[in-house]
């Protein structure tokens, strides 16, 4: 990964997680539970964007590595955007939570990354376009250790790679 | 790269008594009566520590390594080193002849005496192991080296007093490699770290530009496999801590991860990751060959070889969820064998090959443990928030493993650090590391 080049493709992105947290910690004292359905994250508070409207991650369940609906919906979105920006390649980073051995969950978001690599595949975008690295749980994004955390943890981002 | 190793000791075994002594030490049990021993403060004439000064920066080697002596007994559990205060007999006369009633009187059971002299460069020490209830020598035994080696000189004295009274190897003269951490969760800076088994002479290995994962020693040998993300390419890599020589293993197109030593050292077996599938792999370290030895469409990873090379124990998902398994070391024969509630990972087989040792996952907590190869007599040796990746004393009486806590909503109040406790469960204890530490590997003897 380019950090370089990805801090100049994200100054926009910066500033429109800067809007959607500060609406996020308004909420969080009386929403925290809207937030996560089941055991999945559904907020939008540690999401950046990887173009307008497509945002560049999505969760996972507990020790899963199956898509949820609004999973797929975002995937979509990603698979539409790099058809219309066909010079654009990716990586597919996977992560989990604090909450499980550390060779497990190397494996475990190598799975998660490879499912979301999968169903970009699957919706038209080609297979050397995309990259895959697995985390496990060696860069959270929440440092809590709550089931909130948790669940923001469990993902897989979409990077540009180039 | 400093050479971080002088392994020149010239050994003299000058007396050993066979005779039946009166004390032993039964170690197969959770020791709850430690045996009294004085550590009498090694003896050091003028001359040398006029030589020790010079040398070491140091006035009284000979009571420094008696410090080192104590500190090991000590936190084996097994021995009460008795307060220096309440001996009656001076050092350099009690290494002649002591005079055991003084030392019953103290409730002693054994002691240890000795003599140090650094002379043209050399450190000579004598020491003298004495059963005071029989009234009679057990051990003499003397080494020669260079000075900078004095706190080894107490590790191998720990050694072989813990052999002549436990009767099995000792762990004291080891050294432990771990990850060190630091900064906040979310931007961990993470180093390779060795230091000795007593938290002392701690070497920074890697600068920390890359993330560096599960470090684990050769079992013959000072080499050291681990996982890098350098070029943020997470490979597996050997290093040779003698010389700082770093390499790739293998050429995989995807994730290499999970590595572990065979017992042989000959081999380093590991865990590929590719299209969402990881596998167990191993690779000859002399000839290169790389060969499958699992393949299934589950997660397989953490795999740790049986000490005679023939079995091999890992984690794998194939039932839905982390489980523990065993098979021949060609892959056939797959057996699960842990059963109890919960999930289970990091399989590793002790040394002495009856037990695997493992982490637990269980409503919330996670715990240490042990069971037989087969799965039966499970004992869980330690419960707590999280703790992970137990690694075996090379006599394999001691896990050392480590131990995160939670962090409040803020992420506060995060740390890592390294734990050890006994086979039997007793005298869990903190290992002092300079930072934050997780993954620790324990290395083995490094003299005999």
């Amino acid at each position: 990964m380019n950090f370089s080049k990805s801090f100049r493709n994200t100054f926009l992105v910066i500033l429109l997680s800067l809007i959607v947290s500060a609406c996020a910690t308004k909420k969080t004292t009386t929403k925290v539970e809207g937030q996560m359905q089941g055991d999945v994250y559904t907020g939008t508070d540690t999401v950046k964007y990887l173009a307008d409207g497509v945002p560049d991650r999505v969760f996972f369940a507990t020790n899963e590595s199956i898509l949820t609906t609004k999973s797929r919906d975002t995937l979509r979105k990603q698979a539409n955007w790099l058809r219309a920006n066909s010079s654009i390649n990716v990586v597919v980073e996977g992560h989990a939570d604090e909450r499980g051995t550390r060779e497990y969950n190397l494996a475990l978001g190598e799975r998660r990354a490879n499912a979301a690599k999968d169903y970009l595949i699957t919706y038209g975008i080609s297979a050397d376009r995309i990259s895959v690295i697995s985390y496990g749980k060696e860069r959270p994004v929440d440092s809590g250790s709550n089931p909130l955390s948790w669940s923001k943890n469990r993902r897989s981002v979409t990077v540009k790679a180039n | 790269m400093i050479r971080l190793f002088n392994l020149t000791f010239l050994v003299f075994l000058f007396l050993i008594t066979k005779a039946n002594s009166l004390i032993e030490i039964d170690i197969t049990r959770g020791n709850l009566d430690p045996l009294p021993i004085a550590v009498s403060p090694l003896f050091q004439d003028d001359n040398s520590k006029k030589n020790s000064i010079n040398e070491l920066k140091i006035e009284n080697v000979g009571s420094e390594i008696s410090s080192v002596v104590e500190n090991n007994l000590k936190t084996s559990g097994l021995f009460n080193p008795l307060s220096s205060e309440a001996f009656l007999q001076k050092p350099d006369i009690a290494h002649l002849k002591p005079r055991f009633e003084d030392w019953a009187l103290i409730k002693a059971q054994a002691l240890i005496t000795g003599k140090v002299t650094i002379e043209d460069k050399k450190l000579k020490v004598e020491f003298r192991l004495w059963d005071i209830l029989a009234g009679r020598e057990m051990m003499a035994l003397a080494f020669t080296t260079v000075p900078s080696n004095w706190r080894r000189v107490g590790h191998i004295i720990s050694d072989k007093v813990y052999e002549r009274l436990t009767g099995e190897k000792g762990y004291f003269d080891t050294r432990i490699i771990y990850v060190s951490e630091e900064g906040p969760k979310t931007a961990r800076v993470k180093k390779l770290a060795i230091m000795d088994q007593d938290g002392f002479n701690t070497k920074y290995l890697t600068l920390g530009n890359e993330l560096v994962l599960t470090p684990r020693f050769n079992p013959t040998s000072q080499m050291v496999t681990y996982l890098s993300y350098f070029k943020n390419l997470p490979r597996v890599y050997l290093l040779d801590i003698e010389t700082g020589k770093q390499e790739v293993v293998g050429d995989f197109p995807g994730m290499t991860f999970a590595p572990r030593f065979s017992p042989n050292g000959k081999k380093i077996i590991m865990s590929f990751a590719k299209d969402g599938n990881s596998d167990i792999y191993t690779m000859d370290l002399e000839n290169r060959v790389v060969e499958r030895i699992t393949n299934h469409p589950s997660i397989d990873t953490s795999p740790s070889y049986s000490p005679d090379n023939k079995y091999i124990t890992f984690n794998s998902d194939r039932s839905g969820f982390q489980q523990i398994y065993v098979m021949k070391s060609d892959g056939s024969n797959v057996k699960r064998i842990s059963f109890g509630k919960g999930l289970y990972g990091t399989p590793v087989w002790s040394p002495r090959g009856d037990l695997i040792a493992f982490t637990k996952l269980h409503k919330g907590k996670f715990y240490i443990g042990v069971m037989r190869t087969d799965g039966s007599g499970e004992r869980l040796l330690t419960e707590n928030y999280y703790q992970e990746a137990p690694s075996w004393s090379p006599n394999g009486r001691v896990l050392i493993f480590y131990r995160e806590t939670k962090s409040n909503d803020k992420g506060e109040g995060f740390s890592a650090k390294l734990w050890s406790i006994d086979l039997t469960g007793y005298n869990e204890r903190q290992v002092q590391t300079e930072t934050d530490a997780s993954d620790p590997s324990w290395s083995s003897l490094l003299s005999n």
